[in-house]
């Protein structure tokens, strides 16, 4: 594979990523920049991660082909079964994959910061598996709205703390984790949940995902003689489950890759999380990235009704890929996401998380040809939302009519 | 001259220079929270830039922020509410933000802006110097305004001097691994850190800031560095009931 959509030594991906940190954070950045992928390409490394991947998290995930939901679209519809991963999402790949980093660098504190919780549940895991200190930081409103996945953490040992500023939500959560890493700079390993901050975690956590598209190469060889599908589809909050599906398919062009943003109420109502819809180039978490922001520079608060999308930036990566037109940024209303985890409950039995929900629900806005392959990425699974989904409940019953 | 060299050469001690968050406690009292502290004796202004996500500050300076954003502060109005302010101060002025608001306004109309207000620096905490010097440093030094960096605890030795070698104004240290906020006093680690950079003999002068917060720290601090900075304790004293120009004299009165 060419390296043309990847970083480069500065972690820039075109004009967008680097390394904006205050120097209290530089010497944690930079102890990590010097080992990462010194690390992470070590035969030693590789081995011990493939072996948790494999043995412990469940992996490789299914390529699932759904007929009923491609008769509906009239098209060739796979799902990647990322929600069935050990925590029941993909952010398991990149926490795996950091604590053992963590452990190389002889780290005994972890530190995390969570949306939906799944990043945050999936941090306390690894950090109970390998017996590290855990703590979360978690906006107080996701904490209300994803309580299942806090009550996790908690089981798992973690310490969860609420973030209280701005709208109580995963950029606050991202503030505070990095107000813990200033504070606490000789032992404590930060895991990011996305590929979102400084130089080097966008390339980090893009290379610890991209075991999803490695998968997806002979996967879809085996089921359709060929490792190449039409269209690969995902969501995107900070982009990471897109990030890992994408990745070996950045130089094929003949494969469409389709980031989904969640534009809550819709993207011009001013509740929305769609970054790269109404976003303009600007700074957030050490990155140089498309960001929601008002003409003066202040972050917008975004919304989403999940947790996990609602961010107003997005991985530097994706707004290259955005800017360079290799991938198209598509996205999906509050209303349209829980119409389509209805939809995939009901044609294929399976409760996807509502970040997952987004990529689904653009499937209609695609124009399919009846011979085209889709793969959509099923990042998680919607145990944690079903809070959600039964408060929805009463505005599917005509929608789902006549499909008992 | 930029008043910041001149300050500097001008063989003064104890240098005390204050942080206040512009249109905090309210909107319009960025103008005259300079004049009254200079009165007062303050050797150096840094006027804070809010912004909705500052990742270095503690919960004081958070605050002060949010509430000044609450209140319509933005970075175009703050040049106008100093428009005529070289009419009235001769104290070196310093601003103090994040990058991204500078960055939307734009490097170059910032920059203009600045010089024409007569702004004699910059403290941006996440503009990496290196950063700074590949892609901006040419601009600010036609606009004759330094950008003075930040060190820290962690910073090694190596890249220390590197730094020195840099600077144009005054080096920003960091007294401990914290975000902004009050200490009543420092500890042993943190005086050894002064004593080790003081040893080092840098050619930029240095201020101590971060905990700085009564007449105990600033003495401490003086004894190590050139002089020191105050912000979120005089954040708190301004965020009291009474007039602005009480609660600067009595603030000050309490530090030297
Ligand atoms: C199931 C699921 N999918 C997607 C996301 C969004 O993150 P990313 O864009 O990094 O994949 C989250 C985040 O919490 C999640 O829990």
């Amino acid at each position: 594979m060419k390296d043309t959509f990847l970083s480069n030594g500065k972690g820039y991906y075109g004009d967008f990523g680097g390394a904006f940190i205050p120097e209290m954070l530089r010497e944690n950045v930079e102890s990590l920049r010097k080992v990462y992928f010194n690390i992470i390409e070590s035969d030693a490394f590789k081995k011990e991660f493939h072996d948790l991947l494999v043995n412990y998290a469940g992996r490789p995930s299914p390529l699932f082909l759904a007929k009923r939901l491609s008769e509906k679209y009239g098209a060739k519809i796979y799902l990647k079964r990322e929600d069935l991963n050990h925590t029941g999402s993909h952010k398991i790949n990149n926490t795996l994959g950091q604590i053992l980093l963590a452990r190389h660098m002889g780290k005994r504190r972890i530190i995390a910061e969570t949306g939906a919780g799944q990043h945050g549940v999936a941090t306390a895991t690894v950090c109970a598996l390998m017996n590290m200190e855990c703590v979360v930081y978690m906006g107080e409103t996701d904490i209300e709205r994803q309580e299942p996945n806090v009550r996790r953490m908690e089981m798992l040992g973690a310490k969860v703390v609420p973030a209280l500023s701005g709208n109580k939500t995963l950029k606050d959560a991202t503030n505070e984790a990095l107000r813990d890493w200033i504070c606490n700079p000789e032992d404590t390993f930060y895991i990011i949940g996305s590929v979102v901050g400084p130089h080097p975690y966008p390339d980090l956590v893009a290379r610890l995902q991209s075991v999803i598209s490695e998968e997806l190469l002979w996967q879809m060889k085996k089921a359709e003689g060929t490792e190449d599908p039409d269209y690969i589809v995902a969501c995107v909050g900070g982009g990471s489950n897109a990030a890992g599906s994408f990745y070996h398919y950045l130089d094929r062009k003949n494969v469409k890759l389709i980031g989904v943003e969640a534009s809550g109420k819709g993207v011009d109502t001013g509740l929305t999380a769609a970054t790269i819809a109404v976003g303009e180039p600007g700074i957030i978490h050490g990155s140089m990235t498309m960001l929601m922001q008002t003409d003066d520079g202040q972050i917008t608060e975004p919304y989403s009704i999940s947790a996990g999308l609602d961010y107003p930036g997005i991985g530097p990566l994706h707004a290259w890929l955005a800017g360079s037109g290799r991938a198209q940024y598509m996205n999906a209303t509050d209303q349209e996401a829980l119409h389509a985890a209805y939809e995939l409950t009901r044609l294929e039995g399976i409760i996807p998380a509502l970040e997952s929900a987004h990529a689904l629900a653009v499937l209609g806005k695609l124009e399919l040809k009846k011979e085209d392959v889709v793969v959509v990425n099923v990042s998680g699974r919607g145990d944690k939302d079903m809070q959600a989904y039964i408060n929805a409940r009463s505005l599917f019953n005509v929608n789902l009519e006549g499909r008992r | 001259m930029n008043r910041i060299t001149e300050l500097f050469n001008s063989g003064k001690k104890d240098i005390l220079s204050v942080y206040f968050t512009a249109g905090y406690p309210s909107l319009n009292d960025t103008f005259r929270t300079i004049t009254e502290l200079e009165k007062r004796g303050v050797d150096m202004i840094e006027i804070g830039i809010p912004f909705s996500d500052p990742i270095a500050d503690g919960p004081v300076i958070q605050k002060s922020g949010s509430k000044a954003l609450l209140n319509g502060m933005t970075l175009s109005l703050l040049f106008e509410q100093l428009r005529e302010i070289r009419e009235y101060s001769q104290v070196p002025l310093v601003l103090m933000g994040y990058i991204n608001p500078i960055v939307r306004m734009g490097i170059d109309t910032f920059l203009e802006h600045a010089s024409r207000t007569g702004i004699d620096g910059v403290i941006i905490p996440d503009l990496p110097p290196e950063e700074y010097i590949e892609k901006h440093q040419a601009k600010f030094q036609k606009a004759g305004i330094f950008n003075n960096f930040l060190i820290t605890p962690q910073t090694p030795d190596t890249r220390l001097r590197q730094i020195d070698e840099w600077s144009e104004g005054f080096l920003y240290m960091v007294s401990s691994a914290a975000t902004t906020g009050s200490r009543e006093s420092f500890d042993e680690k943190q005086l050894d850190y002064f004593k080790r950079v003081s040893d080092m003999k840098l050619k930029t002068p240095r201020l101590i800031g971060f905990g700085v917060s009564n007449h105990t720290t600033f003495e401490q601090a003086c004894k190590y560095a050139d002089g020191a900075i105050i912000g979120s304790a005089f954040i708190d004293a301004v965020s009291e009931n009474g007039s602005l120009a009480q609660k600067v004299s009595g603030f000050l009165e309490a530090i030297r």
